[in-house]
């Protein structure tokens, strides 16, 4: 699979997917909102949508469940064209979270159920075992109004997985969440995938993306630069080398590669791509004195920068400071 | 890609259903659905009210005459023994009024004066043996009273009262289109004053939708048309819900009051099978003004906003109203067919045919043809919800002030 032209190949091409799109856009006001985005999501994995606001990943997540049409390109999901055609299959968390305030969190659930085609009376009795595993068995006949925000955030999440979907997508979910309740929510995807299950979701945390993605699609400016797995994205940015020297100068350190900066006895540099072997013997050979060596791979965050740029690694950072930390 | 297909949604109807339940349910168990059904009573009461004093007024004034054509002597004594009588009686006395000095042995032809309908019924011949000529109905309301007044006049005892020869009369078919045509303008009126009444529910609906952002998880899940539809039948259920509870209410006031519904004349297609008309074409009107506010409502975010929005519709809805009445009254003629051609005037158009033309063909054709409108419109109103709303980021915004600017140059 490959998110453009320029994405290496990942391997996953005879794995099914369950989302397929190609040169999807949208327009709104003359505004390229979405530019020409290929996504490919393999069933089962956990994919990740990650950029800053406005980069269209709502948008795209919008058109890929037929919430809006595109004003080109083409879509399968769950191997149907148009996304209604499955839609009792396919479980949703938009990023504006919404409950009648009126309703009954029990009923508020089997209610969302029953628009994915479970029966009220199914959807209510599953409604009450999924609060109950939640720990909200308490507050089942309670009014949404009634519950805390947090509260109320979870009993949308039982809503968006009471028909128990093939494919769950999620906007932004980590969003307004404190820290207990993300990790609860983490595992909860983890779970899912665990089950066969493809989750996706949207995020403008890299931690989260990190953490939890096989893939991810690198989305900015409306265009997706990058769609694959985390592992290929990372080995875009040549991994760090830190090497440390007794020997200050010699005839060693011409074998450095050209981007090596020096500070003190340490000296950072990219791994060349002839490995790290020709240098250790180079390094040997020239009485370098080697006192210590480590090769770090490039995270996320730095792959990210590598990809999108950095005005689009500097919004994302700009736009979750706290959470970038975790 | 998957090789599966694998396939599961609601129908159109089903998920209509699901979000339908969920509102009238929502509605009818509110406490503001309890201050809306009380609200429109208060009016309906002081309407009734007023209706018996107003009654009063034009019944004094258009009370059912009888004229009198008899010898100038007879004439006299007629009016004088009616007046002596007045109030001492006991029953309810014709009023009468000297139409024509009859001169003995000259002829009167009663039935070709009744035709200049100034009066309700013509009495002729003499005290001892009156001729009362007139609509069935009148004739033999009459008889009795014209009997006793005779008798008065002919200073004869209780049981040697005059016995009254009587010629019917069969009302003229314009005189039965004339009644009719207030039927039909009482059915339009009472439609209108409904559909006024019930079709602003549609409006605020779908902005507490957004307000709640529920509109998104209902548009990832099913079709918009089923959510437009699901509205549309719940306010639609809860419109008839509010009727019944009013009609039960105006019922009861008016058998308390005294039978009003005898006053109309009958409609062409009889009272059940307009009654019955009726709520098709409320449930026609409604669904077709609603479509459009549904559509209103999908691009207003505010209360504020649907209000400015939705005032043009509501013009409209007068106009639409005033155009349907007066088609009303030129039958069979092109303004009458564009009456009904026009999705929004058709339900009136029709309702009005109902009470005017017994013919049942055509009103099948408009509840078709009404239907198919419904459709479009709601269509339409979901393609344009899903290009105009559903849009993250700021164009929204931008839009909606660049239309509310529009709205108000217009207005200004």
């Amino acid at each position: 699979m490959a998110g453009n032209a320029d994405a290496p190949d990942t391997g996953t091409d005879t794995v099914p997917l369950a989302i397929e799109a190609r040169g999807l856009v949208k327009r709104f006001d003359g505004f390229a909102a979405v530019d020409g985005v290929d996504i490919s999501v393999p069933e089962g994995a956990i994919y990740g949508i990650l950029g800053p606001n406005g980069a269209g990943k709502t948008t795209t997540l919008r058109m890929l469940l037929g919430i809006i049409d595109p004003d080109s390109g083409t879509r399968r999901i769950l191997g149907a064209d148009r996304p209604h055609d499955v839609a009792t299959r396919i479980g949703y968390l938009p990023e504006e979270r919404g409950l009648y305030p009126a309703m009954k969190a029990v009923d508020a659930i089997a209610f969302v159920g029953a628009l994915r085609g479970l029966p009220l009376k199914t959807g209510r009795a599953r409604a009450r075992e999924l609060l109950e595993e939640h720990g909200l068995g308490y507050a089942a006949d309670r009014q949404i109004r009634q519950l805390s925000k947090g509260m109320a955030q979870q009993v949308q999440i039982i809503g968006t997985l009471v028909h128990r979907p093939r494919l769950v997508v999620f906007d932004e979910p980590f969003s307004g969440l404190d820290a207990l309740n993300q990790g609860r929510l983490e595992r909860m995807m983890r779970d899912l995938a665990a089950t066969g299950t493809t989750v996706i979701f949207s995020t403008h945390v890299i931690a989260h993306a990190e953490r939890l993605c096989d893939e991810v699609a690198i989305i900015a400016g409306g265009k997706v630069p990058f769609a694959g797995s985390v592992d290929v994205a990372r080995d875009r940015i040549p991994a760090q080398v830190r090497l440390e020297t007794r020997a200050i100068d010699g005839a060693w350190r011409a074998a450095l590669p050209a981007d090596a900066r020096n500070e003190g006895q340490f000296w950072y540099f990219s791994l060349p791509e002839t490995g790290i072997e020709p240098l250790l013997r180079a390094l040997i050979e020239g009485e370098a004195g080697i006192l210590s060596l480590s090769i770090e791979r490039a995270g996320l965050h730095d792959a990210f920068v590598a990809i999108a740029g950095e005005a689009a690694a500097r919004a994302l950072e700009a736009e979750s400071p706290v959470e970038q930390k975790r | 890609m998957s090789k599966s297909v694998e396939t599961g949604r609601l129908s159109t109807f089903a998920a209509a259903m699901v979000v339908a339940r969920r509102d009238f349910t929502a509605i009818l168990f509110s406490r503001s659905f309890l201050f809306f059904l009380l609200g429109p009573l208060f009016p309906v009461v002081v309407a009734v009210m007023a209706g018996g004093v107003g009654q009063r007024v034009q019944t004094s004034a258009e009370t059912p005459r009888i004229g009198i054509a008899m010898s100038g002597e007879d004439a006299l004594r007629m009016t004088t023994a009616r007046d002596s009588l007045a109030g001492s009686a006991g029953i309810p006395l014709p009023d009468m009024r000297v139409i024509a000095e009859v001169r003995p042995g000259e002829a009167f032809d009663a039935r070709a004066r009744l035709a200049k309908a100034d009066t309700t019924a013509i009495l002729s011949g003499t005290p001892a043996s009156p001729v009362l000529t007139g609509p069935q109905r009148w004739v033999e309301e009459w008889r009795g009273p014209v009997s006793l007044i005779a008798a008065q006049a002919e200073g004869n005892g209780p049981r040697d009262y005059a016995k009254v020869e009587t010629q019917v009369v069969v009302a003229k078919r314009g005189e039965s289109r004339s009644g009719r045509l207030k039927t039909a303008q009482g059915a339009q009126t009472l439609l209108f004053l409904l559909m006024m009444i019930l079709a602003g529910m549609v409006l605020s609906n779908l902005v507490e939708e957004k307000g709640n952002k529920i509109i998104e998880i209902l548009a990832a899940a099913i079709p918009m048309d089923a959510v437009f539809f699901g509205k549309l039948f719940a306010m639609l259920g809860v419109s008839f819900v509010g009727i019944a509870v009013w009609g039960s209410m105006v019922g009861a006031l008016v058998l308390a009051a005294g039978s009003a519904l005898p006053s109309l004349p009958a409609p062409a297609v009889g009272w059940p099978l307009l009654f019955a008309l009726g709520v098709v074409y409320f449930a026609m009107a409604y669904l077709l003004v609603g479509s459009l506010f549904l559509a209103i409502g999908s691009l207003a975010t505010t209360v504020r906003e649907v209000q400015t929005m939705s005032m043009p519709v509501t013009m409209l809805q007068l106009i639409n109203f005033f155009f349907a009445s007066f088609a009303m009254t030129e039958a069979g003629s092109g303004l009458e067919i564009a009456a009904i051609v026009i999705p929004f005037s058709s339900p009136f158009a029709m309702l009005a045919r109902a009470a005017l033309d017994p013919g049942l063909v055509p009103h099948v054709l408009a509840i078709a043809w009404q239907l198919v409108c419904v459709v479009v419109f709601v269509k339409l109103g979901s393609r344009l919800f899903r290009k105009r709303v559903m849009q993250s980021g700021p164009a929204p915004v931008r839009q909606r002030r660049k239309l509310l600017s529009r709205l108000r140059t217009a207005r200004g």
